[in-house]
């Protein structure tokens, strides 16, 4: 079927120093169209589509929109021009409500009424509930993200931009999202869908564009391609599979017993009443929605945060009162999700950066006095062996891009032989072929007898590495359940908890 | 039009040139204010910077250099732990005020005995320990009661400064003193007395005492964990929780580095240079080692090199004033715009300036 075009892009080029954003991309949306804009990490997907909504001049190449000529200097000319976009982070307050918050983004916004009645009318019009006089701070993410779509969708959008908007989401909320963007795209709405994870973008769109390394690689129906041909034509090379030999779990290693611990901050989750068994040689994923106990519970079992005694037990000692360093001579350690600031100090090089965990089983250090010879070398050893992309070990963590210092923060813990490994986000905002090395090097830990507990809100990585699956809600742990066989419908429910059931059934 | 863009990494180079580029930027922009004075500013600029050194008086100057340095880099090297670490302790006025109570304290409550092995080390540990229990009154607030270290230490200073006016004419006043206000003069004391180890050299105590504190403090920086800990919490305080470095002790042991070698710096300024307790004892450097410790850019050397470089602004300050007449405030300001200067300057070290064409909108 041959769509009316709506945008055309033609050769558009945008340099930054020392890299190509994008070259010569050219591709055109059709009226009505979901297309789906595909790429890694640093392919240069953002770029573009700020291009679209006026953030970023290009530096050559047109587009036409409706047949006009179409260059936004800024967003407001690019919204004024029938261009809405979601952000994958949320620019709203906390504070406020939602109609107070929509009213804000708003050139002219009606009376708050007036308002407040608009943003009824299209919720239920496209089916994502929404009261307008709920206070930001108490909605869930997926609640956040209707916000953000309500906003866009009352100003008409000929164009919605649509920028990983389901990292935040459970699957039945996705369910949703999917729903709604159909509805808009039937009534010819056109919809720039931006994601890696490709089985939604078979399941949603009609076009893909692909990009990789500015460059306009390809495009494909992905409704008619698998998921693994598409991966590689993101990637430009066979894709690896991580793989295992499954061999039959040892003993518990580490078990923890009710652990329970207060918010440590005022946004902070409280950790509720955790039970769980680690065994040597397994992977025992963790999914959950953002923000519901995730970096708590790495801060309870690393030791920056301490908890009761026996809540946290290593191999028949309990260590909830000891701190990180103590439990790294033990055999337990950790790899926090946030990179800049916690897992690494973004102003070190990478050989003190490699030092900050490694000094006690590395054994960095002789009576306080430490040994920068040895500390370089070990460096050294993890940017060879995980493939970290530096000039060397002397340079600052932050001159590292995301996926390379994930590689080296993982790579650090690993090559330091722990017995337990918590790592929270192992591959988040990291290359898929990266990503892949990342989970291989976490299945080979574990065959070597080392338990993994890997925290993720990737449920594909999860299912892909678990040997078991437990389910973060609100501060609580589901009981783990066999990742085999576990259906995304299972998973869903398990994520879901309490809190996000009635919201889950009003369109299901 | 000028645009700052972030380096990806701080420039080797401008780490070393900013604080030169600051001082000549200071010189241009004292020049500028003398000559707003009515003064020459090139014989200004001179009387300050190239007389003490190499001047017709030099000899004079010179010993005076290591005598005002000295407290300067004791206690900026102490300062620059607690600043690395994201302590800020604005107090060692008060720290260095209550070492020198303290170490003059001992010494007349031995007064006359003679028995220097016993009593100087004793004073040294009496400074030490005033400058420390001055420090930790924040420091255990802060623990505590999650109070403002900068608000609690600066407060200090003020009641340090009423104490050792209160002590001048109360406790510690000469008994022989004819009812003038003052404590007995320690540099008369022989087993007190912290005078030049080799006569007209200007070196004491304090002046050993804070080139062998640039030296550990160096070696702690680079190759210690406790100096890689300060780094690290001041750069990345949730890293630092992540590595076990724990912050509350972190501050009890920068706040006690810092009291101490205030309080010490204090002990020596009482028994030498200073020679009594008095209500003009001679103060700010505890402020002015904040300058220092910031001039050097909280490295050990650095802190020598800025400590030099203050201590002649105030000797070279004194000679212009009486020389050439210049207002006492405006040689404090002189040195204020030092600091400006290199904050300033200080911005390239991890930017770039960039030109870019103006744009449309």
């Amino acid at each position: 079927m041959e769509r009316e075009t709506l945008l055309d892009l033609r050769g558009l080029t945008k340099a930054y120093p020392g890299v190509i954003a994008n070259s010569e991309v050219s591709f055109t949306i059709g009226k009505g169209e979901v297309h789906a804009l595909l790429g890694e990490n640093g392919a240069g997907k953002s770029t573009l589509v700020k291009t679209i909504y006026g953030l970023v001049k290009p530096d050559s190449g047109t587009m036409t929109l409706n047949g006009a000529p179409y260059a936004p200097a800024e967003p407001r000319a690019a919204r004024a021009a029938g261009v809405a976009m979601v952000f994958q982070h949320f620019s709203l307050f906390d504070a406020l409500n939602v109609a107070e918050n929509i009213a804000l983004g708003m050139e002219n916004p009606p009376p708050l009424r007036d308002l407040a009645q608009r943003i009824r009318e299209v919720s239920e019009t496209y089916g994502l509930p929404l009261d307008p006089a709920r206070i930001v701070g108490d909605l869930s993410a997926g609640e956040r993200q209707r916000v953000e779509i309500i906003r866009c969708l009352l100003q008409d959008p000929k164009l919605l931009i649509m920028d990983e908007p389901t990292s935040v989401l459970t699957p039945q909320e996705v369910q949703i999202l999917f729903e709604t963007l159909r509805k808009l795209s039937s009534e010819g709405t056109s919809i720039l869908y931006i994601s890696h994870k490709l089985e939604e973008i078979r399941a949603l769109c009609e076009h893909a564009t692909i990009l990789r390394l500015g460059k306009n690689v390809g495009t494909c129906d992905p409704r008619a391609t698998s998921a693994r041909d598409m991966a590689e034509m993101m990637v430009g090379t066979v894709l690896h599979t991580p793989s295992r030999d499954t061999a039959a779990p040892g003993d518990v290693v580490l078990s923890l017993q009710n652990l329970t611990a207060p918010a440590p901050h005022e946004f902070g989750t409280a950790l509720k009443g955790i039970t769980v068994e680690v065994r040597k040689g397994e992977v025992l994923g963790i999914g959950g929605v953002a923000g519901n106990g995730q970096d708590e519970l790495v801060a309870a079992l690393s030791g920056e945060m301490k908890t009761g005694d026996g809540m946290v037990t290593l191999k028949g000692q309990s260590v909830g009162r000891l701190g990180p360093n103590d439990r790294r001579a033990l055999g337990l350690l950790a790899a926090p999700e946030e990179r800049m600031g916690h897992a690494a100090a973004p102003d070190m090089s990478l050989t003190e950066n490699a030092l900050l965990t490694g000094v006690v089983r590395k054994h960095l250090s002789k009576n306080g006095f430490l040994q920068w010879g040895k500390a370089r070398t070990f460096a050294e050893e993890i940017i060879k062996a995980f493939d970290v992309r530096t000039p060397g070990p002397g340079n600052a963590a932050r001159s590292l891009s995301g996926g390379n210092l994930q590689k080296f923060v993982i790579g650090r813990e690993i090559l330091q032989d722990p017995d337990v490994l918590i790592v929270n986000q192992p591959t988040w905002g990291v290359d898929a072929s990266a990503a892949a090395a990342i989970r291989q090097a976490l299945l080979d830990l574990a065959a070597k007898g080392a338990a993994v507990i890997c925290i993720s809100q990737d449920l594909d990585e999860l299912m892909e590495i678990s040997d078991r699956f437990a389910a973060l809600n609100e501060g609580r742990l589901s009981p783990p359940r066999p990742a085999k066989g576990l259906t995304v419908n299972d998973i869903g429910l398990m994520l879901g908890g309490a809190h996000d059931m009635e919201v889950a059934h009003v369109e299901a | 039009m000028l645009r700052l863009e972030k380096r990806p990494q701080p420039s080797a180079f401008w780490t070393y040139a900013t604080p030169v580029v600051a001082v000549i930027l200071t010189m241009v922009l004292g020049g500028i204010l003398f000559w707003f004075l009515g003064k020459p500013p090139v014989t200004a600029i001179k009387t300050i910077f190239w007389d003490p050194l190499f001047g017709d008086f030099a000899f004079y100057y010179r010993p005076e250099l290591l005598k005002k340095a000295a407290p300067l880099i004791l206690i900026a090297i102490g300062l620059s732990f607690g600043f690395r670490a994201g302590i800020w302790n604005i107090g060692a006025e008060g720290q260095y005020i209550m070492g020198a109570i303290f170490g003059a304290s001992v010494a007349l409550a031995f007064y006359p005995m003679e028995a220097r092995w016993l009593i100087f080390p004793l004073m040294i540990a009496a400074g030490i320990a005033g400058g420390v229990i001055w420090a930790m009154i924040p420091a255990l607030l802060r623990v505590y009661f999650k109070t403002n270290e900068i608000l609690v230490s600066l407060m200090l200073v003020y009641v340090a400064d009423v104490l050792i006016k209160a002590f001048s004419v109360g406790l510690l006043r000469n008994p022989d003193g004819n009812g003038f206000p003052g404590s007995r003069n320690l540099k008369q004391y022989p087993s007190a007395a912290n005078l030049d180890l080799w006569t007209d050299t200007g070196i004491h105590w304090g002046v050993v005492t804070a080139v062998f504190a640039v030296v550990v403090a160096y070696v702690f920086f680079a190759r210690h964990q406790f100096g890689f800990n300060v780094r690290l919490a001041g750069q990345s305080p949730r890293a630092a929780a992540f590595a076990g470095v724990n912050p509350n002790r972190l501050v009890l042991v920068c706040m006690a580095l810092s009291g101490g070698l205030a309080g010490v710096a204090g002990m020596f300024e009482v028994a030498g240079p200073s020679g009594q307790i008095l209500g003009s004892f001679p103060a700010f450097y505890g402020f002015t080692a904040i300058i220092v410790a910031f001039l050097g850019r909280l490295h050990p050397v650095g802190i020598l090199l800025a400590g030099l470089l203050m201590a002649l602004t105030y000797i070279g300050g004194d000679a212009a004033q009486s020389a050439m007449n210049l207002p006492s405030a405006a040689i404090q300001m002189f040195q204020g715009m030092l600091l400006f200067s290199l904050l300033s300057v200080d911005v390239l070290t991890n930017y770039r300036i960039r030109l870019t064409t103006a744009k449309v909108a």
